[in-house]
């Protein structure tokens, strides 16, 4: 047995954790117990890639299979990472069109989680340049699932946390782009009004993102930097820049568990303030960046999740649609700000429909923050869950580690038909994680 | 015909294999893909023409089948420039010192045949007068130890075949590289209690390999970390040692 957590290092979970080196051995390792499920490069949060009795790690399947650059159409095994994908086709002119804000996850737990990007509000999620998915059931086949073939099966799986099965291969469709280079714009926004204002706004915008200073309160409260951005042309760069920028390995690590005490409301409080005046400094005009600053600013420094001690963090993702989205989010920033132990930057950003059953995008303003496990903290986030729920949200399973089964029945009312399509597929409930036994399976 | 340089990797489905293949690919060699199993080698195969756009083939190759080297060696398309000799066998300790089969393939499969097709390329090389041959060894090789001797001298003969040519090819042009791996995170190791400080992933080694031959080392310890502990491991004497439960 081996102690496993999840990104934010809470909860840790005692796993039998196998590293199978053949799909017959992935099949193997899922037949003989009950309660298994698929983990990737172990970039969710929370319990969803641990399974309920054994996690099967997929990283070592990396191979990639075949890539036409006429279609950009990619068939790969689930455990490549996406970095993987960027380093080797970017150079090529390719990039994955959904990115999320962490290169480091595998193409099987970008599917499973329905990953959404700074594009989601115009291009959709991971799922929608999903062509097909060679899935292993809990029951033991091997089937290939797509729009066409087995679709309740695709729609399942994407945004399904592994749930329907294995995901051993996948064929995704790569966007052809000029450069990996991003024309990015910055606008500062004194307030949550101007802030919304301003990602509505961005609607035409490929790439639209808003880091909130949620330390300010009162006037301020909600100001924040919003970032648009374009992939660059060639012509757009700089004499003699490269069409392609080098990805560097993550130079800075997190050494040691920092001590609690590092952060604090007075700490966080002048980052933000730092963190926000130089922002607005850049705003106004445009300029090119590298894609890896643009779209994975937190990858620059490896394992920050040590940043919040021993003890890990939480992180709280919810979405709320478009119609009275106002008044709950500056609820929920209020009471956040007040607490004054959140996040060093909030994330605020659109989204558009998900594709999948259980994916977690819908129309709607997305807002992510960071909390420290101390205290009382548990109880605050519940009452955070119940402004969602009122409002119609939902919370993001991938970031998971604590929400009730009320919020979570009350966010995702495609349940019913997600579990009847995984009896389907798996009429002994093989497959299970910590996550789908906390949330959903009949105990 | 192409004007790349080629490696060939025997123990090409070995996690070390794998990675060690994809760094020469990256950096523009064709690759040999050999092991027992062919079809188990055709995955990886695609993955590298597709990732790097080079040219590889897959062979057939048993390092217990040593009757069949000189074929093997006279069957492959072009003599490569790089040959890396992956293969091995932990085994059982405890079984090996009942079971004389099980002994016999562990010595056999760490130390007669991989000494035996090295040897083969490096006569090839010699006749060229160029090529770099890599052995894969292991720091068990440094000293017996009572968990793990039949490995440990098995890989220890290894070491020391190679040290002795690379002496004598040296002198032709041809150069050996003993590589050391340490703890290393493979298929091998797996369920093994590995020192957290002291262990690599396969990427690690693979890297160090192509290091190793571009830059034309001697003996490469993958983690620097080992070649401090086994100099103390070492020369500590015999009666000290033997009382260690190591």
């Amino acid at each position: 047995m081996t102690l496993v957590s999840g990104w934010g290092r809470f909860p840790v979970v005692d796993t039998d954790l196998l590293r199978p080196r053949s799909f017959e051995a992935v099949g193997d390792a899922v037949a003989d117990v009950t309660g298994s499920v698929a983990r990737g490069n172990g970039r969710a949060y929370g319990d969803a890639a641990i399974g309920a009795a054994r996690t099967v790690g997929m990283t070592g399947f990396d191979r990639i299979r075949s890539f036409d650059p006429a279609t950009g159409r990619i068939r790969l095994e689930a455990g490549v990472l996406l970095a993987d994908l960027i380093d080797t086709f970017g150079p090529r002119g390719f990039l994955p069109f959904v990115v999320p804000g962490t290169r480091f996850v595998s193409v099987g737990g970008a599917i499973a989680s329905d990953v959404h990007g700074k594009n989601h509000h115009c291009e959709g999620g991971f799922g929608r340049y999903l062509d097909s998915i060679l899935l292993r059931t809990g029951e033991g086949e091997t089937i290939e699932v797509s729009r066409e073939q087995n679709s309740d099966a695709f729609f399942a799986t994407v945004g399904g946390m592994g749930l329907t099965g294995v995901i051993l291969e996948a064929t995704i469709r790569l966007r052809p782009v000029e450069t990996g280079w991003i024309r990015e714009r910055v606008i500062s926004a004194s307030d949550l009004d101007a802030a919304m204002r301003a990602l509505d706004a961005g609607d035409t915008a490929t790439y639209s993102v808003a880091w909130i200073d949620c330390a300010a309160r009162g006037r301020s409260l909600g100001r924040s930097l919003i970032y648009l951005g374009e992939h660059a042309n060639k012509d757009e760069l700089a004499d003699g820049a490269d069409a392609f920028p080098v990805g560097k390995d993550p130079g800075l690590s997190v050494p040691i568990d920092m001590p609690s005490m590092t952060l604090n409301r007075y700490s966080i409080r002048a980052f933000n303030e730092l963190y926000y005046r130089m922002g607005a400094r850049r705003a106004g005009g445009s300029h090119v960046v590298s894609l890896y600053p643009y779209f994975f600013p937190l990858d620059s420094l490896s394992d920050w999740n040590r940043i919040y001690g021993k003890r890990g963090f939480l992180q709280h993702q919810c979405v709320i649609p478009e119609a009275g989205a106002r008044a709950v989010l500056g609820d929920i920033l209020e009471r956040v700000a007040r607490r004054g132990d959140a996040s060093f930057l909030a994330v605020l950003k659109k989204l558009g429909q998900g594709d999948g059953l259980m994916s977690f995008p819908l129309p709607g303003y997305t807002l992510a923050l960071d909390f420290p496990v101390n205290g009382d903290i548990l109880d605050f986030l519940d009452e955070i869950d119940r402004l969602v729920v009122a409002a119609g949200g939902r919370l993001y399973l991938a970031k998971d580690a604590r929400q009730s089964r009320t919020t979570f029945e009350a966010g995702y009312p495609a349940l019913r038909r997600f579990n009847a399509i995984r009896k389907s597929l798996d009429p002994n409930g093989n497959i299970r994680s910590k996550l789908s036994q906390r949330l959903f399976d009949e105990v | 015909m192409t004007s790349r340089k080629s490696v060939l990797v025997l123990g090409g489905s070995s996690d070390i294999g794998r990675a060690a293949a994809r760094a020469f690919a990256k950096a523009g060699y064709d690759v040999g893909l050999a092991g027992r199993d062919v079809a188990a080698l055709d995955p990886d195969a695609a993955d590298l023409r597709t990732r790097y756009s080079v040219e590889v083939g897959v062979y057939r190759f048993d390092v217990l089948d040593t009757a069949a080297f000189e074929g093997f060696v006279g069957s492959l398309p072009t003599l490569p420039d790089v040959v890396i000799s992956i293969v091995g066998l932990l085994g059982t300790q405890e079984s090996a010192q009942s079971d004389l089969a099980h002994a016999t393939t562990i010595m056999r499969s760490n130390y007669e045949g991989p000494s035996l097709i090295l040897g083969l390329f490096a006569e090839k090389f010699l006749g060229r007068g160029s090529g770099t041959l890599v052995g894969v060894s292991s720091v068990a090789g440094d000293r017996g130890r009572a968990s793990n001797y039949v490995y440990g001298s098995a890989k220890a003969g290894f070491s020391g075949f190679l040290s002795g040519l690379r002496a004598r090819a040296s002198r032709g042009g041809v150069h050996v590289v003993t590589v050391k791996p340490g703890f290393v995170r493979t298929k091998m190791t797996e369920g093994m209690k590995l020192i957290g400080p002291l262990t690599v992933e396969a990427p690690v080694v693979g890297d160090a390999i192509l290091r190793a031959v571009e830059n034309k080392t001697d003996v490469v310890y993958v983690s620097g970390k080992w070649r401090l502990v086994m100099l103390i491991i070492k020369t500590l004497p015999e009666a000290v040692f033997k009382k260690l439960k190591f």
